[in-house]
């Protein structure tokens, strides 16, 4: 009986980020019925997607037991570079979207050269490049905000299949699956794992560990860029302001998904795509159950808390559920 | 005589002037099993860095099969088919079976960079089944007894297909079974021809595995030769350079009619069941039983470290029913876990933090409680340093990290001996530290108890319990089921208590 009920606890806790989801969903579309319409969805995802393909980068990175607090930045800078290209050089978005990309993986380049050649620990190590990041671009704008054609405009409103799903989405969607078929199914993805669990043992297991933790800085800056450029697709102006502190939006839709800071847990889907969208479903419904514009980051904060006290109380249940079921085992006669 | 396989020539070593290893020279013949034996801090480590390519000699050769061998790399070492078994485990607990075994050299799907899959499970589980390992592949690691791991590494040792395998104490983590069926796999490598190095303070493995055996004291080779020439008593007067007549040191001290830890009907669903014990006080007892027997889970619940459902717990005559480790320290107990990398020790904080950290409170300014006395506590430490005979340099400078195994353990103890315990719990204090340490901490033993302590010894050596304790618990399944006075002392009756409820299943 006793085994039987824990048994449920336990898969009951594993699913806790869907779980959250599902009840978060109801609770909106309780308060307010058109949350729940197709539309209203679909707009949840559109607008997920630049953070949660961000976020995906920062799931390597957390792998990895490091961080990346540059990301923020470095959308700002690749974005800008892209931006002034056009400007000046009256460059296509296709292009622009390159250079964008280019920008954003030497960006995580650097990162990565700073972590493993200089030995820098990844907090602080991205911390300085984060004020580098941020201040090249000012520099090059002179903080005046860069508009966008509408060239670029016109790709954050692109609809694909018939114009049935829109273009950030897919992307989001394109992204997840190379992401998750990386860390499943090929020797760097486990290795990431293997890094973040203890890197010592990992070395003398023969893994080159600098190259993956520089892969997955290399990931993450790439991945920056492309959020990034999806968001100004969505908004045609970046502003001094672009980018601020949406580190932080990252490193919660990681955590939300289950991905541990501590290294070697978590997972790209559904995990951090499960905390992107529920981050995004918090500020919409927010807005569309009304709630005063003034109480909505309150209200916000106070959601996500709880959801990530929520998570921690179950790591440990979860830990101490597991380590009796092997203590029975033991004691239980089962060799 | 075989044809040697592996040779030291002349193989020296210095650290910042000091000798580690001095002209060492001998071989391993191909297809034996040489037990390589020393004090901690005979050079057997630094050697064994040599041979793995992690640290170069300043002077002497290795010849491999009959080729030089210098390594730079540990890769090097692996791919010259020399493989290591540490005494700590390298395995990602997050990671299956099959992913650590594999880890740096996935089967790829043609030339795409996608693991096989297939490829993978069916190469782990024919290793797996060549060590009689019953496990599924995909298994995490995480559920894993320490017995299990210890042989997945050496499925991912014979992965490599590597010819020379050195094992670093594999034994430590390992019960009385697990460590047969590892003395079982070592027996038949050596048939299929494997060439090992077996590095244990065990001695009696290490004579009961080993064709060779070569002694190392202060860097130097002192003995070598046949096993079968060796015995026991050989090998403990070459490794410490005199001949030691008495394992034990002679008590002064007996036990006392006075109780100070009384334990009655202590129950957690799952761990332990009933477990009733008096400890009085300048009595050593001894707490016996296998490894998942529920004792180390005992201690951990009598410290505070971990919940109970059921039973009460008096500590000097005084219930305490919600205990938390802070409360058992002011109430005079101390706690030495079993694991002194992880728990015991701040490792990378220097031998005075170490030591000062339980008693800090008593060095506290009187005028100003939050300010601590310096001069004073380095003081007091420095007393314990001497008097325990901990080898380390300036105590304020030196960290825990660089000590050898047997002086870690003793500034483990020394922290506790500061804050002078009435009531001391010993969880393997003598674990992988070498003969000469061992003693001194039975040595410590004796002036505990001397001074009135209750010390209550776990330890999975019986002859270690039976030389010092008063009594011994046995304990089997989480319950008690044995208890032995001195006189009443006999291996094959502790033995089969700790086996009880075990019959009928090997």
């Amino acid at each position: 009986m006793r085994k039987t009920r824990d048994t449920m606890v336990m898969a009951a806790l594993r699913h806790t980020p869907l779980m959250l989801f599902v009840v978060v969903f109801l609770l909106f579309g309780w308060l307010s019925p058109r949350f729940v319409s197709y539309q209203s969805l679909e707009n949840i995802v559109k607008q997920a997607s630049y953070i949660g393909i961000m976020a995906v980068g920062m799931t390597f990175v957390l792998l990895t037991a490091g961080i990346d607090l540059s990301v923020g930045s470095n959308m700002y800078l690749s974005a800008v570079v892209a931006g002034l290209l056009m400007r000046h050089y009256n460059l296509p978005a296709s292009l622009a979207l390159v250079a964008c990309l280019v920008v954003g993986l030497l960006f995580g380049v650097v990162n990565a050269l700073v972590v493993t050649r200089l030995k820098i620990i990844p907090f602080v190590a991205t911390l300085g490049t984060l004020w580098i990041g941020r201040g090249l671009g000012l520099w090059l704008t002179e903080s005046v905000p860069v508009e966008f054609p509408q060239s670029v405009t016109r790709i954050g409103s692109e609809r694909l299949f018939d114009g049935s799903v829109p273009l950030p989405i897919v992307l989001f969607a394109l992204v997840v699956v190379c992401a998750a078929v990386l860390l499943r199914r090929t020797a760097l993805g486990r290795q990431i794992y293997a890094v973040g669990n203890d890197i010592e043992a990992a070395q003398k297991a023969g893994v080159n560990t600098a190259r993956v933790q520089g892969t997955a800085f290399v990931v993450c800056g790439l991945l920056a860029a492309l959020g990034g450029f999806i968001s100004v697709s969505q908004l045609g102006i970046v502003n001094a302001g672009f980018g601020k502190d949406r580190e932080f939006d990252a490193i919660a839709a990681a955590v939300l998904g289950g991905t541990s800071l501590f290294g070697g847990i978590g997972s790209v889907f559904p995990g951090t795509v499960l905390g992107a969208i529920l981050i995004q479903m918090v500020t919409i419904g927010l807005v569309s159950a009304q709630v005063d514009l003034y109480l909505q980051p309150l209200v916000a904060a106070a959601i996500i808390f709880a959801a990530v006290l929520l998570d921690s109380l179950r790591t440990r249940q979860l830990a101490t559920l597991s380590r009796r079921r092997i203590r029975v085992e033991e004691l239980g006669g089962d060799s | 005589m075989a044809d040697s396989i592996l040779q030291f020539e002349g193989v020296s070593k210095s650290f910042f002037g000091v000798r580690a290893l001095d002209d060492v020279s001998f071989s391993l013949p191909g297809g034996h099993l040489l037990g390589l034996i020393g004090e901690n801090g005979a050079g057997k480590t630094t050697l064994m860095n040599i041979l793995g390519g992690v640290l170069t000699a300043d002077s002497g050769t290795m010849t491999l099969r009959a080729g030089k061998y210098a390594p730079r790399r540990p890769a090097d070492a692996t791919e010259a088919g020399i493989t290591f078994i540490h005494q700590e485990l390298n395995l990602f607990t997050n990671l299956s079976i099959a992913d650590n075994i594999f880890i740096d050299r996935f089967p790829r799907l043609g030339r795409s960079p996608f693991i096989d899959r297939r490829q993978t499970r069916r190469q782990t589980a024919k290793l797996l089944e060549s060590l009689s390992l019953s496990l599924a592949p995909q298994t995490l690691v995480d559920r894993l007894a320490p017995g299990e791991r210890q042989l997945v590494e050496i499925a991912k040792a014979l992965s490599t297909g590597a010819g020379i395998i050195l094992f670093d104490e594999p034994t430590t983590s390992l019960t009385a079974a697990e460590t047969q069926r590892l003395f079982d796999i070592i027996r038949r490598l050596r048939e299929q021809g494997k060439s090992m190095i077996y590095i244990s303070h065990n001695l009696g493995n290490v004579l009961e595995l080993a064709d060779d055996i070569v002694v190392l004291r202060d860097g130097r080779v002192v003995d070598a030769g046949p096993a079968r020439d060796f015995t026991i008593d050989r090998m403990i007067s070459r490794m410490v350079g005199r001949a030691v007549d008495q394992v034990f040191p002679t008590r002064r001290s007996r036990p006392s009619e006075d109780i100070v830890l009384e334990v009655k009907a202590l129950s957690q669903a799952g761990i332990v069941r009933d477990i009733n014990l008096v400890l009085h006080k300048a009595e050593v007892l001894g707490v016996f039983g296998l490894m998942g027997s529920g004792r180390t889970e005992l201690a951990r619940m009598l410290f505070g470290l971990e919940p109970f459902e059921q039973g009460r717990i008096r500590v000097n005559g005084a219930p305490c029913d919600c205990i938390s480790p802070t409360d058992s320290i002011r109430r005079g107990m101390a706690f030495v876990t079993e694991n002194r990398r992880e728990e015991g020790l701040l490792m990378d904080a220097t031998v005075l933090d170490n030591v000062g950290l339980v008693s800090l409170p008593a060095f506290a300014s009187p005028r100003f409680p939050r300010l601590l006395r310096h001069r004073q506590l380095g003081g007091a430490v420095a007393r314990i340093v001497e008097s325990m005979r901990i080898k380390s340099g300036p105590v304020a400078r030196t960290l825990a990290r660089n000590l050898s195994g047997g002086n870690q353990q003793k500034v483990v103890i020394g922290k506790w001996l500061m804050s002078r315990p009435a009531i001391l719990i010993m969880d393997e204090p003598t674990r992988g530290i070498d003969v000469g340490a061992k003693y001194e901490v039975y040595g410590i033993v004796n002036d505990l108890t001397a001074r009135g302590a209750g010390i209550l010894l776990i330890s999975s050596e019986l002859e270690e319990l039976m030389g010092l304790c008063d009594r011994i618990l046995v304990m089997s399944k989480g319950e008690i089921t044995g208890d032995f006075d001195r006189a009443r002392f006999a291996q094959e009756s502790i033995l089969h208590a700790a086996f009880e409820g075990h019959q009928g299943r090997r």
